[in-house]
């Protein structure tokens, strides 16, 4: 599913800040990415989202080697991609309801045949009363479940999540890592970024680690 | 799809699901674009006051334009013969003779010999009323109006005239028309020129104005740009939404330019009678737009409203380059 061959990635002209990345995401996998503050998760999940174009290295995702995609091409890989940013990255001027459900707006379906599940799953993620709320007045926890929210709802075939717990409870934490395991059951490959060792230890998945620009992989 | 994994979710997990049930759905989907922001107000702004100063300043250019040519249409179909009194001269004889030839003249429709209270009369404003005419040798005028669409040999009136009436003169007032036609014509050409800088000052404005506003809106380009929008979709969205801003602000602008020229007539009316005002009104005619001066206006908000669109649209596609 997602294939990184000798990636490298360096800003500007400065040190290599991910280097010599080897490693496969299978279809259904489950794993999590961390490392310390500053080793690099979230300039790998934007490698792996296309946010960034790595300066050396090959990436192949869904079959594609994303060095040759157009426009279009790129849009249609990201509509199979879910992320939850760490930054939440909710559109101030829509409802809770209505910013979950824009992944399938922007695909053109009609209100009436998503509607169902939107309202499901808010309540699942606890936001069945703030449907109608903008982000402006939610809170920290209930932004980052609207987001995990949006990132879900389309069911991609790979999940990005970066620190996606990071503001919630223990116990909520724990809801919604089921819900991603329920998700990865269904058949989407998830990739969770985060450093609460607390949160792996629960779960018996793959742990890809970062630490000085290298990745080091735990089966 | 969604219910089934979150009932097999519960499963795994006992913990409630803390939420209301019930909640009503919104009922109206909000625009892509944030409707409202202050950047899309000031450009409202400036899109209606460039468009108000390009409607004025081309209803202007097409009034001086529409009148100018009528006035001298106006005054092309007249000529003035003159006969100046002389010795021995019977005034009243060579009028009449002069009347007959110009009557029977191909392309003449109507000769009007001045009488000699009439001619006192234009003479009022340099000698004052009550003028004794029989006691000055005041010239005597017909005023010779000219068929419309046809073109007169003027020459050979003026020759037929000079060889059979004694003092007769013929004036075509040519020499006049072509330094007012040179007048009008250079007022025209200011027009146009300043009406090419105010679209050209109007469209960067509003090139800016526009620049302006979508810089507030780059989250939303990258949020949607993220979860897998095609940027079609994303241009198309900030392109209507920037279309029908600035269709708004154009509409307002031109609205209001229209609405000064509507209340230019009234106005008008009520100081008609004031000397400055009907020297106003004798050089520039009538002050309506007519319908080519509101087709031109419609056509400036339409333009103006599309450079905000392609704008917004080449903004877009830079922002999606840039992320």
């Amino acid at each position: 599913m997602v294939r990184f061959e000798n990636v490298g990635l360096r800003y500007g002209m400065g040190q290599e800040v991910l280097r010599d990345l080897t490693f496969r995401i299978e279809p259904k996998s489950f794993q999590f990415l961390t490392g310390p503050s500053g080793a690099g998760k979230t300039s790998l999940l934007k490698l792996l989202f296309l946010s960034l174009r790595p300066t050396r290295g090959l990436i192949t995702l869904f079959n594609r080697d994303t060095s040759t995609l157009n426009g279009d091409g790129l849009a249609a890989l990201r509509q199979r991609i879910g992320i939850v940013f760490q930054d939440f990255r909710l559109l101030d001027h829509m409802t809770t309801y209505e910013n979950v459900s824009l992944p399938f707006r922007i695909m053109g379906r009609e209100e009436s045949s998503y509607r169902t599940e939107v309202v499901e799953l808010l309540q699942w993620v606890g936001l069945g009363d703030r449907m109608w709320a903008l982000p402006p007045v939610l809170s920290g926890g209930e932004k980052q479940r609207a987001a995990i929210a949006r990132a879900v709802i389309a069911q991609p075939n790979l999940l990005l999540a970066d620190e996606p717990t990071g503001n919630v409870d223990p116990s909520l934490g724990k809801r919604l890592l089921y819900l991603f395991l329920e998700l990865n059951k269904a058949g989407t490959s998830v990739v969770i970024a985060t450093h609460d060792i607390a949160l792996m230890d629960q779960f018996d998945a793959r742990r890809l680690v970062l630490h000085d620009g290298r990745l080091h992989l735990y089966d | 799809m969604i219910k089934k994994l979150i009932s097999r979710a519960r499963g795994v997990i006992e913990t409630p699901v803390a939420s209301a049930t019930g909640a009503p759905l919104p009922k109206v989907e909000s625009s892509i674009v944030p409707p409202q922001s202050i950047g899309g107000r000031a450009l409202m702004a400036v899109v209606a006051i460039m468009t108000f100063l390009a409607s004025l300043t081309t209803g202007g250019v097409m009034l001086v334009r529409a009148n100018a040519a009528e006035w001298q249409s106006e005054v092309l179909r007249e000529v003035t013969i003159q006969i100046r009194p002389g010795t021995g001269r019977d005034l009243d004889a060579a009028v009449r003779q002069a009347s007959d030839i110009a009557r029977g003249f191909p392309g003449v429709a109507g000769v009007r010999p001045y009488s000699r209270q009439e001619s006192a009369r234009l003479l009022e404003p340099w000698l004052g009323s009550g003028l004794a005419v029989d006691d000055l040798p005041v010239p005597r005028v017909i005023v010779v109006k000219l068929a419309s669409g046809e073109r007169p040999d003027i020459a050979a009136l003026r020759a037929a005239l000079t060889e059979k009436v004694q003092g007769a003169t013929l004036d075509d007032h040519r020499g006049w028309i072509d330094r007012m036609r040179a007048i009008a014509d250079f007022v025209v050409l200011g027009g146009i020129i300043v009406l090419g800088l105010v679209i050209a000052a109007t469209i960067l404005s509003v090139n800016f104005a526009t620049r302006g506003a979508m810089a507030a809106n780059r989250p939303v380009i990258e949020v949607l740009h993220f979860i897998g929008a095609r940027d079609r979709y994303i241009a198309g969205q900030f392109q209507r939404h920037f279309l029908w801003l600035g269709l708004k602000g154009g509409a307002i602008g031109g609205a209001a330019a229209i609405l000064l020229f509507a209340l230019i007539t009234p106005i008008e009316a009520i100081i008609r009678g004031n000397a400055g005002a009907d020297q106003f009104a004798a050089l520039f005619g009538s002050l309506t737009m007519g319908w080519g001066g509101y087709a031109v206006v419609l056509l400036q908000i339409v333009l103006i409203a599309a450079v905000a669109s392609e704008t917004s649209r080449r903004t877009v596609n830079q922002t999606i380059a840039s992320i």
